[in-house]
Formats: C-alpha cells, structure tokens, sequence
C-alpha cells in the first residue's frame, strides 16, 4: 500500500469516528422467563413507532427464535447511538416438556414446544459469536447464581466484550438487585421494571455509555 | 460419580471433555471436574446438551460451576488466557438438582434410582 492510500485510509477512519453515529450490535440474554422480550418491546415502543418483538407469555421458552431489529436510535446523555437489538431465546441447560404440560400444554404441544425451545438456545448460542455487546437480563426475584448467567458473563469477559446486567422485575417486591450486585460486582448493574417502564432512562444512559 | 483430575483435563481437547461428560452423565453418572472448562467449553457443552435431548430419555444437564477466576502470569493475562475454569460439578438433570449456590460453596442434591 502506498503513502498516499495509507493516509486516506487513516483519514477516513478519522473522519468515520468523529462523525459516524455509534453503532452496536446488541444480544438480550438470560435464563427463561426473565423478562427479555418485555425488554425488547419495551425498548422498541420508547424507540420506534409501535413496533414490537413478540409475544410475552408466563409459560417458558416462549420466545424461541431468535428476533433482530436494526436500527434502533437511542438518545441518551447527548449523543446517540444506533443498535442493532437480537432477542434470544432463554438460556438453559435443561428442558423438559413436562414443565409446559404444567402450564396447561397438552403433551404433544409441549413435546414441539421442548423441541423447539432445544433449538432456540442453541440459535441464542450461535449469535454470542456474532455481537458487540451483550444485556444480560435477570430476575431480580432469583438467585443470581444460575449457571446461565456465570457461563453468558465468563464468555462475555473472555472475549473482552462489553456486558451490562439488567435487574428486572423490580415491580415485585421480593426483588433484590444488591444480591445480583454481591454476585457480579465487577459488572455495571441497572435496577428497571420492563414491564412498568421504571428507571428505564438510567438504562438507557448505561447502554449508550457501554456501548457507545 | 466421576471425579476428574485436572492433568487429565488438560490433555484432552474441548470436544473430547465435552463428549466425555455427555456420556457419563446420560448413563447416569455425577462428574466432577478438578478444574473445570473454559466459558466456551460451557457454552458448547450446552449447545451439545440440546442437540442430544430426547423425550423421556435425556433431558439435559445440570451445571454447577463458580465464576471464572482471573489469575496467570503478565503474558498470560495479555494473550487472554487468564480466566481459569474452576471445580465444576455435572449431571443428569433429573438426577442432579441444586439447592443453594454462592461465591464459595455449592450444595447439590443427588437422587438415586430415578
């Protein structure tokens, strides 16, 4: 390469950093039933016009496909930054379709729902080699300490990647996001509510300064 | 239930642990790693584990492991090669149940003869 093309090229990286708009690729991760895609949509109806991810559903592993938004523009402490937002499917180690038959399921709808959820962690494994970034999202009301989220946060740390947890569910009141806290207090916390919208501001003002 | 030396571990590639402790563990055994796997053996032992579920035959696994714990020589840190697995405990989910996790101590309750 010569002088010429090694100084446009540095130039344009210039430029590209000074006045490119921020970019990341973003997975919600977490065990089942923590709340990611009330997240997702949440983010998407304060974001964008009405749009959604999916449906939400008491019964586990009801999202199990991976779901990708590009593009959503997020404004927070005076710059932007636009993210592309993948929502996985939850994270587990074991399925059983007799836990959906204890939903109300008949069996053979919960033996396709066991199949297809076995599908979707793997699916959520796959794009961990495909981010930017990663929203860890837990269960304030849980044990922290679910292999799940010491095997998504060990893969995030060992590939040097930036992870904020979010604390969710801080609408119930046994939530205690100081246990997440003491579990992982080498990682940036957000205590917010997906579902009622509370302390989602503080969220978004993390996500653009981690991964801004 | 299998306890496995850390030597043995480290001579063997991530696809052979992963394969080893898949066949223990759908024959009904309990393994305990000396010194675990790396955050991607995990995540490909659990991707492994859901290909192999099977309606009343395997439903998976139970994993018990502590956070990675950073440690090594300057060089190490720098290649990336500082996060040591530590102890890790692994079994038939239908057999293999935890009842209290921390920072230091794990409890599990085994079941026999389910």
């Amino acid at each position: 390469m010569g002088l010429f093309d090694s100084l446009r090229e540095s130039l344009g990286s210039w430029i590209n950093r000074i006045f490119k708009k921020k970019r990341a690729k973003i997975g919600l991760y977490g065990p089942p039933n923590a709340g990611k895609t009330t997240l997702a949509n949440r983010i998407l109806h304060d974001w964008t016009e009405g749009e959604s991810f999916g449906e939400i559903s008491p019964v586990p592993h009801e999202t199990r496909r991976a779901m990708r938004k590009e593009g959503v523009v997020i404004n927070a402490n005076g710059s932007s930054i636009e993210l592309d937002i993948i929502d996985t499917p939850g994270m587990a180690t074991k399925i059983d379709f007799r836990e959906f038959m204890a939903f109300g399921l008949s069996e053979p709808e919960s033996k396709k729902r066991a199949k297809e959820a076995t599908e979707g962690v793997i699916e959520a494994i796959k794009w961990l080699d495909d981010l930017d970034g990663v929203l860890l999202v837990m269960d304030s009301t849980e044990d922290p300490y679910t292999q799940v989220n010491v095997t998504v946060i060990g893969n995030m740390e060992a590939r040097k990647l930036p992870l904020l947890i979010v604390a969710n569910k801080m609408d119930l009141p046994n939530a205690s996001p100081a246990r997440i806290k003491a579990a992982f207090p080498q990682h940036a916390m957000v205590p917010i509510s997906a579902l009622e919208g509370s302390n989602i501001d503080s969220l978004y003002q993390a996500i653009a300064t981690h991964f801004g | 239930m299998d306890l496995i030396s850390g030597e043995k571990l480290e001579r063997m590639t991530s696809m052979e642990k992963i394969r080893l402790i898949l066949d223990k563990v759908k024959k009904g055994k309990i393994v305990v790693l000396e010194n675990g796997l790396t955050s991607d053996e995990e995540v490909r032992l659990i991707e492994m584990t859901m290909t192999e579920i099977r309606v009343d035959e395997f439903s998976g696994i139970e994993i018990e492991s502590y956070p990675s714990k950073k440690e090594g020589s300057f060089l190490d840190r720098l290649f990336g090669r500082s996060l040591k697995g530590r102890m890790t405990v692994i079994g038939p989910a239908n057999q293999l149940r935890t009842i209290e996790k921390d920072k230091y101590q794990i409890s599990t309750k085994v079941s026999v003869g389910d």
